[in-house]
């Protein structure tokens, strides 16, 4: 292929449109713009919250006004004016609804042009929903057959009116307030997100899933989400997140907690694919995230999967504390970009108890003029005897304009410790799509299939369905993208 | 069939074919020899589409369209295959997967529906026999980790499953053993119709002793300078090519 013709398709390479740029048509309730003490009095207030969540809000809130933004990513952008969002916006219409019939339609039509599982159909294959629109959440089903086994699956609202013990105790335990700048801004104005709690020696009988979505116009999102696993428990939990398209930039700052007792086990899965922005870089998501598990008790194990082919600007590193005796935490990665798409994600494995194991797998794909970073940390404490660590980071890279760059920092402060790590860079070769070519194979299938390939080990640790659509998604994201 | 006239082709502006003529007709099989940088892989490739090579003059007939118009998946829709000398390992893709998704976008590209599941592992099941490739290998990667013959079996079985009209062997028995030889060349003797043809591109006349040629051509400086039967691989084999690199330098 000549370079010209190489250019060419690079530069087509953003011809495939974000399928899911639309806006839904329903009345909201906003929150002034801006952010001061009364935004999050207001907050507060619309939500009727207790006291003590209030103050927890208002005690965050003050740091943040004092913390600064970080820059140390590696990525660029134009900070966000955080005086210019709109921290607080529900839909209109909203009451408690008993079944999906009493549910907007106009809602219910946005979630089926996403493909959200709600229907009976759905139902029936053993997918429970808490959807999260804009802030509130509007639907959530299978709540009865959970609660028969103790399961407690609502939104965080919920949670903080029927639950408020729980809630107390683990709100902010594994991700303090001020851990940084963003978790700090969400613990001030999280608007609402998802509870879910797993009794002792309970194993959930079905995958728990959740659909985030930005709606409205210049609103940030910033959901929580709090997950207890108790002694023996077991669950495993989806979360899926789009954006319609728009063009300013939009700020989604999330909180995701997992509290895993003895013996119990997590599995939380994303695909996340946020409005990317356009091919010249204009609007887009940036998704400042942060996501962290603690293996409190011993034999606990937190794995997390994640599938990221969205957003403008990414920076997020789901976490694992490995705090109980022989505990695991893993961590498996795709990531996406494309066009002017910018992510710096990775993992930290906190190695604290003994015996304690963590494997990493990172995939990167980067397109376009994308940048794709992967950071982690691996650290093992003086007291984390016989830990063991496993890191595996590839990159894939699409073209010569992009970029992809591995930061791994290993800290290791005990003897016994044993941490490897592997990374490789390579280039989809003309040779490996000439040959799909002569059988007969189309260039953007071809793509799809040898960036399936190079994903394989992380995607096979999805639950089917997910796949399937992670799948697909991968190969929406790199439509016409060949180098 | 296959109606090459005057084909020039050049890579990074070296001319490599300098007028090539060939004529393929169904149920033929012609041996292309020739010695080192003859330009023999060079014309596969050119055939088969790589885009690296740029064609400077001439034209391909294949079946009535102008083969050179055509991408190389068009190529592969409309009935050519190239079994690749040194065939790329693709890693994560299953053989299975791969051969799948080849045989369902030529179908769609024919206008057929894609095959159904139970057809498709009937016919795969049949093709693996054909060249004694173990099922094994199915769910491995693409030529990750093969030996050079399962390598080379698999381009066979590969072939065998798309069934083109005009298959080309690049130098397919490069790095074989006898009975890897004899297991490539009976799955092309199986395969071969009155309705279909093949070129053969080879170095030693060895493969010709289980895959028997109605012409061989030998290629010399970008151009073919003599045609004949199979014996003239016999006496390539005994006197090499020198005789007739002069036979031809004197006529030029």
């Amino acid at each position: 292929m000549s370079m010209s013709d190489e250019d060419k398709i690079i530069e087509e390479a953003t011809t495939g449109d974000y399928k899911y740029g639309f806006v839904t048509d329903i009345e909201s309730d906003l929150a002034k713009v801006g952010l001061t003490e009364d935004t999050v009095r207001f907050i507060s207030a619309k939500k009727d919250e207790p006291e003590w969540l209030l103050d927890w809000r208002l005690k965050a809130f003050r740091m943040w006004e004092k913390m600064e933004e970080p820059d140390w990513a590696h990525v660029s952008y134009p900070k966000p004016n955080f005086q210019d969002i709109i921290y607080y916006a529900a839909p209109k219409p909203k009451k408690e609804y008993e079944s999906l019939d009493q549910v907007d339609p106009e809602i219910l039509k946005t979630f089926e042009k996403l493909g959200v599982p709600i229907n009976e159909q759905k139902a029936l294959s053993g997918v429970a929903v808490d959807i999260v629109m804009d802030s509130v959440s509007v639907a959530t089903t299978f709540k009865d057959k959970l609660g028969k086994l103790g399961i407690i699956f609502c939104s965080f609202s919920e949670a903080v009116k029927n639950h408020p013990e729980l809630v107390r105790e683990y709100v902010g335990s594994v991700v303090p307030q001020t851990d940084n700048f963003y978790s700090a801004l969400n613990s001030a104005v999280f608007s609402d997100g998802s509870f879910c709690y797993i009794p002792k020696g309970v194993r959930c009988p079905m995958e728990l899933s959740t659909y985030f979505r930005i709606n409205e116009a210049n609103t940030g999102q910033f959901e929580r989400t709090l997950i207890i696993a108790d002694e023996g428990a077991y669950v495993s939990y989806l979360e899926g997140c789009t954006a319609p398209q728009r063009d300013e930039n939009q700020l989604h700052a999330a909180v995701v907690e997992i509290v895993a007792k003895k013996d119990a086990e997590v599995k939380y899965s994303t695909v996340q694919n946020w409005y990317p922005g356009d091919k010249k870089g204009r609007g887009g998501i940036f998704n400042f995230v942060t996501k962290r598990g603690i293996c409190a008790g011993d034999n606990s194990k937190i794995s997390w999967t994640q599938v990221e082919t969205g957003s403008a600007v990414t920076w997020k590193y789901p976490s694992c504390i490995l705090k109980g005796d022989n505990s695991v935490g893993e961590f498996f990665s795709v990531a996406v970009t494309n066009n002017m798409q910018q992510a710096d994600t990775g993992t930290k494995m906190i190695h604290l108890g003994k015996n304690t194991k963590s494997t990493i797998v990172s995939k990167g794909i980067s397109a376009g003029k994308s940048q794709n970073s992967y950071r982690g940390l691996v650290k093992i404490a003086k007291g984390a005897d016989g830990a063991r660590n496993f890191s595996q980071c590839d990159s894939l890279l699409i073209g010569a304009k992009c970029g992809a760059h591995t930061f791994p920092y290993i800290e290791c402060q005990n003897k016994s410790a044993k941490v490897e790590h592997e990374a490789t860079t390579s280039k989809i070769g003309e040779d490996q799509l000439f040959y799909c070519n002569q059988r007969g194979i189309k260039t953007d299938k071809a793509i799809g299939l040898i960036v399936n390939g190079f994903c394989k080990n992380v995607m096979d640790n999805l639950p089917m369905e997910f796949a399937i659509e992670a799948k697909k998604l991968l190969e929406i994201s790199l439509e016409g993208s060949v180098g | 069939m296959l109606k090459i006239n005057g084909l020039k082709a050049e890579i990074n502006g070296k001319e490599i074919l300098k007028g090539l003529n060939l004529e393929v007709k169904p149920g033929e099989v012609h041996a292309i020899m020739g010695p080192n940088g003859s330009g023999k892989s060079t014309l596969a490739s050119v055939l088969a589409g790589r885009e690296e090579y740029e064609v400077t003059g001439g034209d391909v007939d294949f079946e009535g369209e102008d083969l050179l118009d055509l991408s190389p998946e068009q190529r592969a829709g409309e009935g050519l295959f190239l079994a690749f000398q040194y065939p790329v390992e693709i890693p994560g893709v299953s053989n299975i997967n791969f051969i799948k998704t080849a045989v369902n976008e030529v179908r769609e590209y024919r206008g057929l529906p894609n095959l159904e599941t139970k057809e498709f592992m009937k016919l795969l099941k049949e093709k693996q026999q054909l060249v004694e490739l173990s099922g094994k290998l199915a769910n491995r990667s693409v030529n990750e980790g093969f030996s050079g013959g399962e390598k080379k079996r698999n381009e066979i079985f590969q072939m065998a499953m798309l069934n083109p009209k005009l298959g080309i062997l690049d130098e397919t028995d490069s790095g074989l053993d006898i009975d890897a030889l004899r297991i490539v060349a009976n799955g092309v003797n199986e395969l071969k119709t009155k309705d279909n043809a093949f070129v053969v591109v080879t170095h030693y006349q060895r493969l010709l002793d289980y895959i028997v040629p109605d012409f061989v051509h030998v290629l010399y400086d970008g151009r073919i300078v003599k045609t004949g039967t199979k014996e003239l691989a016999l006496e390539l084999e005994e006197k090499g090519y020198d005789w007739i690199i002069d036979e031809f330098k004197e006529t030029v």
